[in-house]
């Protein structure tokens, strides 16, 4: 291909030029509203530099929100073009490309940064410390997910997208099936923002096991923060074959690698055995934080302690050794025979157990408590149900025989979406209602979002039950159209209206931001949920410092205690306060991976060289570096405390 | 509570349309291998019903009885660590559970990947299916006949489906004979299935497999065993054979419609098997039920003696 034709969008469509003129305009006004504001300094100051675990906490939640309208977006067009029979809205190479950008900026871009955002802003809170263990690493790991997900994201307008699926089977995603560059996107740009995500995770494991306040032992530790250190756990084993795997599928498709072709002793389904022991914890990595979210937020309003913590500690354990165990049951179908599949299908049933149990101690959670429903309580409730139908048909996939027929099937579509849309996206919707006033200083106006609640829910429901019945009857998922002899028409029409209401949703959450943005009561108290654990007992907004005097722990809801039975939470006098110095580094870093990404996504090595040169620069400039932070002295401790609404002793 | 309501009024529309008057494709079996696992889907969904409803039916009463609105102000929830009596239920009957359904699935994986039950003393009919970019080529070998994008097999007989692909990973099904299996470009794989119904049934494959995926299927007629025969004899009698050339362009991607010759692709282009083998993944011949993870393919080809 001619150098410069790699650059064109291989399927100009109205949509995409659309699209172009959209991100350039969005592009402009944001530059001329901050130069007109004056405002650059002041960005590069308290944002793209800083440090903290809040405020990086907060880009993250930005970009997962910008994330989920795209997929949505992606959903939303996809939704359409098969609501009815042989229509004719996208061709099928864009439909391709919509479905494997829609799965990974959902799975990759979306849910990840999502859960990174709560667990950044919560955790340190969570267990009373000042920070993470490894605050500029922290910085860089958010800069390294978010210039990789702009590099995902410029690839439908500059080469083309990826088209093989998020899942991106070899030898389909190999050079001779997928000629466009797009699938180098896809492995680059997750590569870099998978390197964020292994770095977060080293950070939190070190955080929670050196960084808890005194008395905060492990089985004192908030199930969030327990969720959290399991997560990291996983993340830290299962990541570096992600790492490893894109590593040799960019060799296939770069260097002309040999590991996943049809000749020369490429083994296809090398990929399938990597991608699966990455991709069957990752799901785990997103729906162990919801849990714990869950765990946070149904003892808050049930005014009750969380039922058998011990075995919800011991279930997320198990659950995470048995997640590592069972990646084989998405290809029952490759033909490893009956032994094989009954062993992995035993494994993947076995998950329902410590799942259930989970389930059940909600329940009991709930038992003999005072329960009010907020925002934040219902999507926990709707959770229960909805997750439980996604679940249980979990288990009849894990039943081998039976997936012979579900596999490839819109079934396995219904079930997955049933799963990740309560598991992961109520658990964010919840928990950002949650602990938005923590973040922001107003609450979230209850009203619409009890509106945003029903529209997703019912819409979660309506979208995807129909197809349970597609799906039975014989529609494989990823067909961009299909005739109207089939009968599948009526199902998709209805999962379309389900669409419809899902974004319709999504929209009054915008506008429930806005809103509340404008006219909440900035007068709210720094514990206005009457919460039970720590991120509630120190001042909202957070100071810098998080707490001025580190707390004293004694269970694991030692603000509630505090509260009710006179437990003393800050002991001691203030204290000089050491703190780390911003950085630009990890920005200016990150950035140039980005470069670097592009250079290698195009073959353009001399950019390539240039930009790793960079690389070792800003990593040459650390190690030269002398930086031991900064202190803020008791004086000004003192005074912040007092303006924040009195000292908390 | 509506969003209870809804849920529960949805269930029961899918019952009805799962055990309703027009079958969907899966719970309509035609074969016994379709039959074992319409069996172990509607089984399934039994036992899973009761779990649902356990759950929505707890979920209610703790939400109608616990209400803050419906308790007095100043009452204080008690802290409660937990019951062994109440684990040890929410353990047992989930890992009985499991263990039910861990024999079911054990016994139906065995079924699914044998011979189907009652065919075990006739010889199964073999036919290779190869997909290639955005095709089925079936061929024929004792009958020395080839088809592209369509199957005719005779009902009330064993058949061995011998699975590879030229290109992308591909997944050859027939939902009313059985579920699919996969066919990869470095081994071959075997899928059995019979069919006890004559008729005409949907094939398709259903891995995806890039742009022409949604238009790659196939037909299946199921005819009785005479019929079978006349049709091979016409096919012998009136198909050309198939070049090498005729074959190259053939596998071009691209959409045919149904084609017929009166020879296979086997001996110029033979399959990834034996000693052309890349690897397997274990037992995918019935020579290594036990599931043994060797690389040997040596023993593939002799799986059909008749002596067996
Ligand atoms: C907002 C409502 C959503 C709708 C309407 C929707 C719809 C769809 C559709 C139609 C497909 C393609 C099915 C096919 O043809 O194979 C799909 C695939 C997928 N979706 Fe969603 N989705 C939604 C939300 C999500 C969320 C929140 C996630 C993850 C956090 C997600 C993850 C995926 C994944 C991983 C795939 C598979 C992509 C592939 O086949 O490569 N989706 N979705
Ligand atoms: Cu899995
Ligand atoms: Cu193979």
């Amino acid at each position: 291909m001619d150098f410069f034709d790699r650059f064109a969008i291989p399927h100009p469509s109205p949509v995409i030029y659309a699209s172009m003129v959209a991100i350039t305009l969005t592009l402009v006004a944001i530059v001329a509203g901050v130069t007109y504001t004056k405002k650059w300094g002041y960005l590069w100051r308290e944002w793209l530099t800083t440090v903290d675990h809040k405020r990086i906490g907060m880009m993250y939640l930005i970009s997962a929100l910008l994330m989920l309208f795209r997929g949505g977006a992606d959903a939303i067009m996809m939704r359409a073009q098969t609501a009815l029979p042989e229509n004719t809205l996208l061709d099928s190479q864009h439909y391709n490309e919509i479905f494997t950008t829609h799965g990974v900026v959902m799975i990759i871009f979306m849910a990840m940064a999502f859960i990174m955002a709560l667990m950044n802003f919560v955790v340190p809170l969570q267990i009373g410390a000042r920070d993470v263990a490894f605050p500029r690493l922290n910085a860089l790991s958010f800069w390294l997910y978010f210039w990789g997900a702009m590099l995902f994201n410029i690839s439908f307008v500059i080469g083309g997208s990826p088209d093989a699926g998020w899942t991106s089977y070899f030898p389909l995603a190999g050079n001779e099936f997928s000629q466009s560059v797009g699938t180098n996107y896809y492995m680059i740009a997750i590569q870099i923002a998978g390197l964020g995500t292994l770095i977060t995770g080293i950070n939190f494991i070190v955080t929670i096991l050196k960084m808890r306040a005194p008395g905060m032992t492990l089985m004192k530790m908030p199930m969030f923060t327990w969720s959290a250190l399991i997560t990291n756990l996983i993340i830290v084993f299962a990541f570096p074959v992600l790492t490893v795997a894109l590593a040799m599928g960019t060799i296939d498709r770069l260097f002309g690698g040999n590991f996943f072709t049809t000749t020369d002793g490429g083994m296809d389904m090398l990929w399938a055995n990597l991608f699966w022991v990455w991709g069957h914890p990752e799901v785990y990595i997103l729906i162990l934080p919801a849990f714990g979210i869950y765990s946070e937020i149904i003892p808050t309003f049930a005014r009750r302690n969380l039922y058998g913590y011990k075995s919800m500690v011991a279930s997320i354990v198990l659950i995470s050794v048995l997640s590592f165990v069972v990646w084989v049951h998405h290809f029952f179908t490759m033909g490893q025979g009956a032994m094989v599949n009954s062993i992995f299908s035993i494994t993947t049933m076995a998950i329902a157990i410590p799942t259930g149990i989970k389930i059940f101690n909600w329940l009991f959670t709930l038992w003999k408590g005072k329960i009010t429903i907020t925002v934040p309580m219902l999507y926990s409730l709707g959770f229960i149900p909805i997750f439980t139908i996604g679940g249980v048909t979990g288990v009849m996939l894990g039943m081998s025989a039976a997936d012979y027929q579900y596999h490839n099937t819109m079934f396995l579509v219904a079930h997955f979406h049933l799963v990740i849309i309560p598991g992961v996206v109520f658990a964010m919707l919840a928990g950002l209602t949650y602990w938005w006033p923590k973040m922001f200083g107003f609450m979230l106006n209850e009203r619409i979002g009890k509106l945003s609640f029903w529209l997703i829910s019912i819409g979660t429901c309506v979208a995807f039950f129909p197809m349970f019945i597609s799906g039975l009857d014989g529609q494989a998922r990823r067909m961009y159209t299909y005739s109207e002899a089939t009968g599948f028409g009526i199902w998709n029409m209805i999962s379309f209206v389900g669409a419809i209401m899902l974004a319709a949703g999504f929209v009054t959450i915008v506008y429930n931001i806005y809103y509340s943005t404008r006219y909440a009561s900035r007068d709210i108290s720094s514990d206005p949920w009457d919460a039970r654990s720590l991120e509630w007992a120190t001042h909202t907004p957070v100071p810098d410092y998080n707490f001025a005097i580190t707390p004293q722990v004694n269970s694991s809801e030692a603000f509630w205690d505090s509260k009710k039975n006179g437990h003393k939470l800050f002991p001691g006098e203030y204290k000089e306060i050491h703190m780390p110095n911003n950085s630009g580094v990890p920005f200016i870093m990150s950035a140039i991976f980005f470069v670097l990404g592009f250079a290698l996504v195009f073959s353009i090595w001399i950019l390539a060289v240039i930009a790793l040169l960079g690389i070792f620069a800003c990593l040459a400039h650390r190690s030269f570096e002398q930086d031991h932070g900064y202190h803020i002295p008791v004086e000004e401790v003192k005074e912040t405390e007092e303006k924040l609404g009195g000292a908390r002793q | 509570m509506k969003i209870k309501g809804t849920l529960i009024l949805l269930m029961f529309a899918v019952m009805t349309v799962l055990t309703g008057c027009e079958p969907l494709m899966i719970l309509n079996p035609k074969g016994p291998q379709a039959q074992t696992q319409a069996d172990v889907i509607l089984l399934s969904i039994g036992i899973m019903s009761f779990i649902v409803i356990a759950v929505f039916a707890i979920l209610i009463y703790m939400l109608v009885k616990y209400r803050a609105s419906n308790q007095s102000d100043d009452y204080e929830p008690p802290h409660i660590e937990g019951n062994h009596i109440v684990e040890g239920i929410i353990v047992g009957i989930p890992v009985l559970i499991v263990i039910v359904l861990s024999i079911v699935s054990v016994r139906s994986n065995y079924l699914v990947e044998a011979t189907p039950e009652g065919y075990e003393d006739q010889d199964p009919l073999v036919v290779y299916a190869q997909s290639s970019n955005w095709k089925w080529h079936f061929s024929y070998p004792e009958e020395g006949i080839e088809t592209v994008n369509y199957l005719y097999i005779p009902t009330d007989r064993a058949l061995e489906f011998k699975l590879y692909s030229e290109g992308p990973i591909t997944s050859f099904w027939v939902p009313q004979l059985g579920g699919q299996k996969y066919a990869m470009s470095d081994m071959v794989t075997t899928l059995h299935l019979a069919a006890d119904a004559p008729g005409e049934y949907m094939g398709r494959n259903a891995n995806f497999s890039g742009e022409g995926f949604a238009e790659n299927t196939f037909s299946v007629n199921a005819v009785p065993p005479d019929e079978f025969d006349e049709w091979v004899d016409e096919v012998q009698d009136t198909a050309k054979p198939l070049t090498e050339d005729k074959y190259k362009e053939l596998l071009e991607p691209g959409h045919l419609g149904q084609l017929t010759f009166s020879s296979t692709h086997l001996e110029f282009s033979p399959p990834p098997e034996g000693e052309h083998g890349g690897h397997n993944h274990g037992s995918s011949s019935e020579d290594s039920e036990e599931g043994n993870m060797d690389m040997d393919h040596e023993n593939m080809d002799e799986s059909h003696d008749p002596s067996e």
